[in-house]
C-alpha cells in the first residue's frame, strides 16, 4: 500500500509536469460550470442546439467544420435534433455533386450523409477573404488549443480596447486571452446577434458558453458514452480487484510470507 | 531449462511432448521457483507484458482504419475517432497505453537500479532490457508522428535533424531517412512501416529477456542468492500469478482513468492541428517520457556533442553492471548508495521538468547541473562507492529476513567471508 502511494505520487507529478508544459496564456482564463466535466459529465442538450445556431449563423461564415456530417447533428450524445430537423438543416445547404451521366457537375441540396459545407473552396480562398489569415477549421478546435474550452470561452469575451502605447496594424484586434494579444478576427459576438428560439437571452457570455459547448461536442462526439463506459469499467475493475485481493490473501496464507 | 524432469501423465501428451516439449515448457513456467519475498515493485514485468500486448492488439485494429498518407493521415485519425465503432476507445487506449507503458518501464528500470538486479549473473537480462527500452523509444517516437499533427511533423523534423550533426555524412543520412529533402509523405510511410515492425522485435526480445531471467531466476529485495527450489521460493503459479494479477488490476484502474476521463492530458494540444510545413509551433516538445533526454540534448551548446550526450545517457546504462563495483546487490544493505539512488531519481525528474520548459535562463542552468550530475552518478559515484561504502550485514536467507528476525550478525559475517 505504501508502494501504491509512492506510485500515485509519481503519477501525479508526471501529470502536473505535463499540464504545466502547455500553458502559455497571457491572462487568467475565465471559468464557467461546464456540464460535460466530471465523472458523469453530459452535454446540455439545449446549449448544444443553441451553440449550433451560433456556429451556423456567425462562425460558419468563415470557419469550416470539415470532419462533421449533417447526420451527426441528430445522433445520440449530440444536439439530438429530430430527424426532420436535421434533414431540413441539411437541405438548406447546396453541395456540388457529380459528374452525372452527361459528365456534368451539378448542385443539389445537402443530405444527411454530406459533410458540413465549407465557407471557402480552399485555404487560399479563405486567406484571400480574411486579410491573409486562415480561419482555422473548428472540428477539433477545442482540443487544439492549450486551455481547451476555457480558452475558447474566454477568447470570445476577451475583446477590449488595446492598452495605450500598443500599436495595432490594420485589421488586427486586441484580445487579452490571445497568445501575443493580437488577433485577426474581429469580435464575432455582440448581444442579440442571434435570436434564440427557446427564449434564452442571447448575451455574449451566454452565446460564448453555448458555442463552446457545441465545439466541445464537435471535437469529442462520443464524450457522453466515454464517460458512461468509463464509470462502468472502473467500477467493474474495482470490484474485480477486491475479489482478487482476497483470493491472493487466501492463497498466500499457505506460505510464511506477506503480500 | 527446467531443473527437474517432467513427464506428461497422458499417453497422447507424452507422444506430443517427446516431439515438441511444449508441455515441459508450460510446466517449467508454472512451477518456476520464485523468491517468496518479491514486493510489488516486481509486478511491473507482468504489467509491461500486458502493456505490450495491449499496444499490439489496439495497434493492429487502428492500422485497419488508418491511412499512412500525408494528405489523409490526419483525416483518417478523425474518421477513427468519429465513425469507426469504438474507434475513439481503441485510439485512446493506444495513445495513453504508450504513456502507461513508459510509466511501467521506468518503474521497472528504477526497481532494478534500487535492488541491483543488473548485477552478475543478470547482465544479459539487463542489456536486453536496455535494447527493448531503446526500441520502445523509437516505436513511440514514430507512433507520435503518424497522426500527422503539428507536433508530429515538427517533432519528426527536430529528431531526424539530429543526425545532421554527424560530421561529413550527416546531411546525406538525413536526406536518406526522410526519403527526400524534407519530412514528407515518404517519411510518413516508412515511419508507419517501422512503427508496425518494432513491436514484434520487442516481443522477440521480451522472450529472450524472460528466457535469460529464467536461467539464474529472479533477484529479490534482499538481493542474496537463494537455493531453488527451497523454502525461500514459491511456485510461479498460483502465487506470483495472482499477485501480478492483483497489481495489474490496480494499474488498469489508473490506466482506465486516463483513457475515459482525461484522454488528452498527456498529449500536446498542437497535435490536433494538421501538420503544416509553413508554420512552426511556438514550443516543440516531445512526449513526457522523452523529456529527460531532451533536456540533456539541449543543455549542451554544441549540436553534435548534445546528440552524443543524449545517446550516452541511455547507452551508459548498458555498461552499468561494470560501472557499479559493489558486490552487494540490494540498496537495503547499502546506506550510502540508497541516498545516491534517491538523488538520481530526483535528478531525472528535474531533467524531465526542464525538458518541458524553454531552454533559457535559470531553466537551462538547472538542466546543465542536472545533466552533469546524471553522468557523475554513473561514472564517479557508482565506481567509487563500491570500494568506499560500509555495507550492512546481509541475512543468510530470505526466510530469515521475511520472518523479521534480526539478521544473525555472526553467521552473516561468517557467510560473507565464506563467499569470498
Amino acid at each position: 500500500m505504501k508502494n501504491l502511494i509512492k506510485l500515485l505520487s509519481i503519477l501525479a507529478f508526471v501529470s502536473i509536469a505535463s499540464t504545466h508544459s502547455h500553458s502559455a496564456e497571457t491572462a487568467k482564463l475565465l471559468k464557467t460550470d461546464w456540464s460535460f466535466k466530471g465523472l458523469f459529465g453530459k452535454f446540455d442538450r439545449g446549449s448544444l442546439q443553441r451553440g449550433y445556431q451560433v456556429y451556423t449563423e456567425v462562425c460558419a461564415a468563415c470557419h469550416s467544420m470539415k470532419y462533421l456530417s449533417y447526420r451527426n447533428l441528430g445522433e445520440k450524445g449530440g444536439p439530438e435534433f429530430s430527424e426532420a430537423e436535421v434533414k431540413a438543416i441539411a437541405a438548406s445547404f447546396e453541395v456540388t455533386d457529380g459528374p452525372n451521366a452527361d459528365g456534368e457537375m451539378f448542385t443539389r441540396p445537402a443530405k444527411l450523409s454530406d459533410k458540413f459545407v465549407m465557407p471557402y473552396e480552399n485555404v487560399k480562398a479563405a486567406q484571400a477573404a480574411n486579410g491573409g489569415a486562415y480561419p482555422p477549421d473548428m472540428s477539433v478546435l477545442v482540443k487544439a488549443r492549450g486551455g481547451g474550452v476555457d480558452y475558447i470561452y474566454s477568447l470570445l469575451q476577451g475583446y477590449e480596447d488595446a492598452p495605450s502605447g500598443m500599436i495595432l496594424d490594420e485589421g488586427v484586434h486586441y484580445n487579452k486571452y490571445m497568445y501575443g494579444n493580437k488577433i485577426r478576427m474581429s469580435a464575432p459576438l455582440s448581444d442579440d446577434i442571434v435570436e434564440y428560439g427557446d427564449g434564452t437571452k442571447a448575451t455574449v457570455e451566454q452565446m460564448s458558453k453555448d458555442v463552446t459547448t457545441f465545439l466541445m461536442w464537435a471535437a469529442e462526439p462520443h464524450l457522453e458514452s466515454r464517460h458512461q463506459m468509463g464509470f462502468k469499467a472502473i467500477i467493474y475493475l474495482i470490484i474485480l480487484t477486491i475479489l482478487v485481493y482476497f483470493s491472493m490473501k487466501k492463497i498466500w496464507s499457505r506460505v510464511e510470507s506477506e503480500v | 531449462m527446467s531443473d527437474h524432469e517432467y513427464t506428461p501423465t497422458s499417453k497422447a501428451g507424452k507422444w506430443f511432448n517427446d516431439r515438441l516439449p511444449l508441455l515441459t515448457l508450460a510446466n517449467h513456467l508454472t512451477d518456476y521457483p520464485t523468491p517468496k519475498n518479491l514486493n510489488y515493485w516486481w509486478t511491473f514485468g507482468g504489467i509491461l507484458t500486458f502493456c505490450l500486448i495491449t499496444q499490439i492488439v489496439t495497434g493492429l485494429t487502428l492500422a485497419m482504419h488508418y491511412i499512412a498518407h500525408a494528405d489523409m493521415a490526419f483525416e483518417s485519425v478523425e474518421h477513427i475517432m468519429r465513425d469507426v465503432n469504438y474507434g475513439w476507445l481503441i485510439r485512446y487506449i493506444h495513445a495513453n497505453g504508450a504513456s502507461m507503458f513508459f510509466l511501467a518501464v521506468y518503474i521497472h528500470i528504477f526497481r532494478s537500479l534500487f535492488y541491483g538486479s543488473y548485477k552478475s549473473p543478470r547482465e544479459i537480462i539487463w542489456i536486453i532490457g536496455i535494447i527493448i527500452y531503446l526500441l520502445m523509444m523509437a516505436a513511440a517516437f514514430m507512433g507520435y508522428v503518424l497522426p500527422w499533427g503539428q507536433m508530429s511533423f515538427w517533432g519528426a523534423t527536430v529528431i531526424t535533424n539530429l543526425f545532421s550533426a554527424i560530421p561529413l555524412v550527416g546531411e546525406g543520412i538525413v536526406t536518406w531517412l526522410w526519403g527526400g529533402y524534407s519530412v514528407d509523405n515518404p517519411t510518413l510511410t516508412r515511419f508507419f512501416t517501422l512503427h508496425y515492425l518494432i513491436p514484434f522485435l520487442i516481443l522477440g526480445l521480451v522472450v529472450l529477456h524472460i528466457w535469460a531471467l529464467h536461467v539464474p531466476g529472479n533477484n529479490n529485495p534482499v538481493g542474496i542468492d537463494i537455493k531453488k527450489p527451497s523454502k525461500d521460493t514459491v511456485p510461479f503459479h498460483p502465487y506470483i500469478v495472482i499477485k501480478d494479477g492483483f497489481a495489474l488490476l490496480m494499474f488498469m484502474i489508473v490506466f482506465a482513468f486516463f483513457v475515459f476521463y482525461t484522454p488528452n492530458i498527456l498529449g500536446h494540444a498542437d497535435n490536433y492541428i494538421e501538420a503544416n510545413p509553413m508554420v512552426t509551433p511556438a514550443h516543440i516538445v516531445p512526449e513526457w517520457y522523452l523529456l529527460p533526454f531532451y533536456a540533456i540534448l539541449r543543455s549542451v551548446p554544441d549540436k553534435l556533442l548534445g546528440v552524443v550526450a543524449m545517446l550516452s545517457a541511455i547507452l551508459i546504462l548498458a555498461v552499468l553492471p561494470w560501472l557499479d563495483t559493489s558486490k552487494i546487490r540490494s540498496a537495503v544493505f547499502r546506506p550510502l548508495y540508497k541516498q545516491f539512488y534517491w538523488i538520481l531519481v530526483a535528478d531525472v525528474l528535474i531533467l524531465g521538468y526542464m525538458g518541458a520548459m524553454p531552454a533559457e535562463g535559470l531553466y537551462l542552468l538547472i538542466a546543465r547541473v542536472a545533466t552533469a550530475y546524471y553522468f557523475l552518478h554513473f561514472l564517479v559515484v557508482l565506481p567509487v562507492l563500491g570500494f568506499k561504502e560500509k555495507t550492512l550485514p546481509i541475512p543468510l536467507s530470505i526466510t530469515e529476513s521475511v520472518l523479521g528476525g534480526s539478521a544473525n550478525l555472526a553467521t552473516a559475517k561468517h557467510k560473507e567471508s565464506f563467499d569470498k
